[in-house]
């Protein structure tokens, strides 16, 4: 079994920063032939910088839209953070001190996410507008997501798991070391949905997450009568007049 | 005439606005007239549906997605969140659910999704990918020709997904296979042709100019010009063909000619370059934006002139603010003291600015304004030095113009704004259902300030938002001559005299 979950982490792994730097890769080299953004927009790289930043941190253009989806997705996304943040110390050693310090908030990040993940899911159903748009893989995401969580409070909340043995199989991982890893239903699930998800990601909508700093709309600078923005294949276009 | 399809009711406070029931397939009759072999073929495009069209569109869509960013990043990033869904006119006036801005990008992504991605060609039915067949070609041509290209949608998204993006697209790959919009294509040659969208020959547009100096002498008794083709001018501008004669465009007119007469700035008008619209970029070609936009560059260069202002327009201004640089630049032999190109609304406040012009607003007693954005102004571009210029400098011309100034319901002005409803290349007789029903948001809000707030006309700065309002007011019993142009306002208030 620790073989098959150190095999099925290497093949995530691969698979997920593969996938993810072809995808960032062509999103950076396929050309913005023309200044699009939406406007008003910053005047300066600057202000873009300002824009995107507010765009990822608050989402913002998610609040001036619909303020109960904004609330739902801060939810989620904020509750995700703490979570992530709390399980760096399964693959940190020594600990730094704010990864400790970050514990306690990681719990409540869990809630907060479970809560978010099943309001987005409530809304696909309640919402006609929402059901129309929304198709299989958008609730299976969210399932993924949820069962991903569920997983993990049922290891704290109904059968405990040797987490430290857990930190050791992770750090065997990074110094190709296989090491035990314990048989708990609830952690095998944990991890297998865990890895489903990266294997996914680059494959699916989560591509959201590098496509808002590629998005012409939002990181644009509003400098089109300063500047030409001549793409290269637009080039020889020039010549012929 | 009857209407023959029911005009939808106003909504009495928008801070209340209701989404409508789902009407699914409620538009789908609805499809403009197809381009005639001869329109395709003077903008090199197939004559009519070529064979293997299934995958000559696929090869095409390939092709767009190496050379566009937006449109590569837009059918992988949408979430189907839906916060853009109750945010598009077309589908507040109509209720059919493939007007809401993701089923309406989700035509083209879920052919998308069956050829160009992994998920879509294992599990198609999980991902919602689908083969392109005739049915689909069929809703591809109804609905992306449902989309006025307004980027409301854009605005409200959280990754800033422009369906204005994805529409353009769409009618390209349409006419690479030789189905293409008549009202676009058809203008387009004409410009090729004629040199504007109206096919106005270069000697009926001097008459028609001559005819304007002689009624404006009646009028004020000044010798106000109205110049073509003077070589050495030192501003050509480039307005819009409407504005020749149409109402109320021409009243525009001759408010910027008042304009320029009373500064004493020497301008021109090209019969090269006689119109300011550029619907390439509604069928989303850029080579023939390209083209029509160098005959500006042309023009400048033949006539000698030193600085290029634009007359009232939206799209016009889009492609003129955001995209002539790229396309017909480097303007390095024009006065470096002047933004290139200017809007004329930049040129005339800073005349009231610096007291190059006054303006009398008892000129217009007993007229209340509120004033629409236009969608490509508004959310496309910028006037002034500063961000938000293009809200902020119409509404101070208005003002400086007029006795009383409303805006509409915050929900509907700046980069809120609804479209008129025939944006995008949609302000064609066929789709009139279309048009009437899309402009409902709009017109809400108008009603709105028009029984509270006695607001008695509506100025607007683009040529197609006042051919569209004065056709389809009347059917929400308004009268189609409360729209006016921000110029015709200016003309009315201007004090002539004293440099003739
Ligand atoms: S708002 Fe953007 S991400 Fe959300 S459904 Fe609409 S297009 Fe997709
Ligand atoms: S661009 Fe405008 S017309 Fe087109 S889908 Fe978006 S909101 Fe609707």
């Amino acid at each position: 079994m620790s073989v098959l979950f150190a095999l099925l982490y290497y093949t995530a792994a691969a698979v997920f920063a593969a996938g993810l730097a072809y995808k960032i890769h062509r999103y950076a080299t396929v050309p913005a032939p023309l200044k699009i953004p939406t406007t008003p927009a910053p005047l300066t790289r600057t202000g873009v910088a300002f824009r995107l930043a507010r765009e990822v941190g608050l989402f913002e253009s998610l609040f001036r839209a619909d303020k109960l989806l904004w609330a739902l997705a801060v939810l989620f996304h904020l509750g995700l953070l703490l979570v992530a943040l709390r399980h760096l110390r399964y693959v940190v050693e020594p600990l730094w001190f704010w990864i400790v310090w970050v514990q306690p908030f990681g719990v409540y990040g869990g809630l907060a996410m479970l809560a978010g993940l099943t309001g987005l899911l409530v809304r696909r159903f309640v919402i006609p507008r929402i059901r129309y748009i929304t198709g299989p893989s958008d609730i299976l995401m969210l399932l993924l997501l949820l069962g991903i969580g569920v997983s993990g409070f049922a290891m704290s909340a109904v059968a405990r798991t040797d987490i430290v043995a857990v930190k050791q199989f992770f750090l065997g991982l990074m110094v190709a070391d296989i090491r035990p890893l314990p048989a708990d239903g609830f952690l095998l699930l944990h991890l297998f949905l865990v890895a489903v998800l990266a294997i996914v990601f680059p494959f699916s909508k989560l591509l959201h997450a590098p496509g808002v700093f590629f998005s012409p709309t939002r990181n644009q600078v509003d400098d089109a009568r300063e500047r030409r923005h001549v793409a290269a294949w637009a080039r020889p276009l020039d010549q012929q007049r | 005439m009857a209407a023959n399809y029911t005009i939808p009711a106003l909504t009495e406070d928008p801070d209340l606005r209701e989404t409508p029931e789902l009407t699914p397939g409620a538009m789908g009759h609805l499809k403009p007239f197809v381009a005639a072999p001869a329109h395709q073929e003077a903008l090199g495009f197939p004559g009519t549906l070529v064979d293997g069209w299934e995958e000559k569109a696929v090869a095409r869509l390939g092709e767009l997605l190496g050379k566009y960013r937006s449109l590569q990043v837009y059918l992988d990033a949408c979430v189907k969140c839906g916060a853009c869904t109750d945010k598009c006119h077309y589908f507040l006036g109509t209720g059919d659910p493939k007007n809401m801005p993701v089923a309406r990008q989700d035509l083209l992504r879920s052919v998308y999704r069956r050829h160009f991605t992994p998920m879509g060609k294992m599990f198609p039915r999980l991902v919602g990918a689908k083969e392109l067949d005739r049915a689909m070609l069929d809703d591809w041509y109804s609905y992306y020709h449902q989309c006025s290209q307004c980027r409301r949608c854009s605005v409200f998204c959280p990754y800033g997904i422009d369906t204005a993006e994805i529409s353009m697209a769409a009618r390209d790959i349409m006419d690479h296979i030789g189905l293409g919009q008549k009202y676009c294509n058809e203008i387009i040659g004409k410009v090729h042709k004629i040199g504007n969208n109206l096919g106005l020959p270069e000697p009926a547009l001097a008459d028609t100019l001559e005819g304007l100096e002689e009624d404006v002498k009646d009028d004020t008794g000044h010798d106000v010009r109205f110049p073509l083709d003077v070589e050495g001018a030192d501003v050509l501008l480039v307005t819009p063909s409407a504005d020749f004669f149409a109402e109320p465009h021409v009243d525009g007119l001759i408010g910027y000619a008042k304009v320029f007469h009373q500064a004493g700035v020497s301008w021109t008008l090209s019969s090269h370059a006689s119109e300011a619209a550029n619907f390439a970029m509604f069928i989303g070609s850029y080579e023939q934006m390209h083209i029509i936009a160098n005959r500006i560059r042309q023009a400048a260069i033949d006539l000698k002139v030193k600085r290029i202002v634009f007359g009232e327009c939206g799209h016009a201004w889009r492609v003129a603010y955001s995209f002539l640089n790229t396309l017909a630049g480097p303007w390095d032999f024009l006065d470096p003291k002047y933004p290139v190109p200017q809007h004329i609304l930049e040129f005339t406040r800073d005349l009231i600015r610096n007291g190059g012009i006054r303006l009398d607003r008892e000129a217009n007693t007993g007229m209340t304004l509120t004033f629409h954005d236009s969608c490509n102004v508004a959310r496309a571009s910028r006037m002034g030095d500063f961000e938000g210029g293009q809200f902020v400098i119409p509404r101070e011309v208005i003002k400086a113009s007029v006795p009383k100034f409303v805006d509409m319901h915050p929900d509907t002005i700046h980069d809120k704004t609804f479209c008129c409803g025939g944006g995008g290349g949609l302000l064609t007789d066929d789709l009139i259902e279309l048009r009437v029903k899309g402009a409902q948001p709009r017109v809400s809000a108008l009603k709105q300030v028009v029984e509270r707030e006695g607001v008695t006309h509506m100025a607007a700065i683009c040529a197609i938002c006042k051919s569209q309002f004065t056709k389809v007011l009347p059917s929400y019993g308004l009268d189609m001559e409360m729209v006016v142009s921000v110029h015709q306002l200016v003309s009315k208030a201007i004090r002539l005299g004293g440099n003739d």
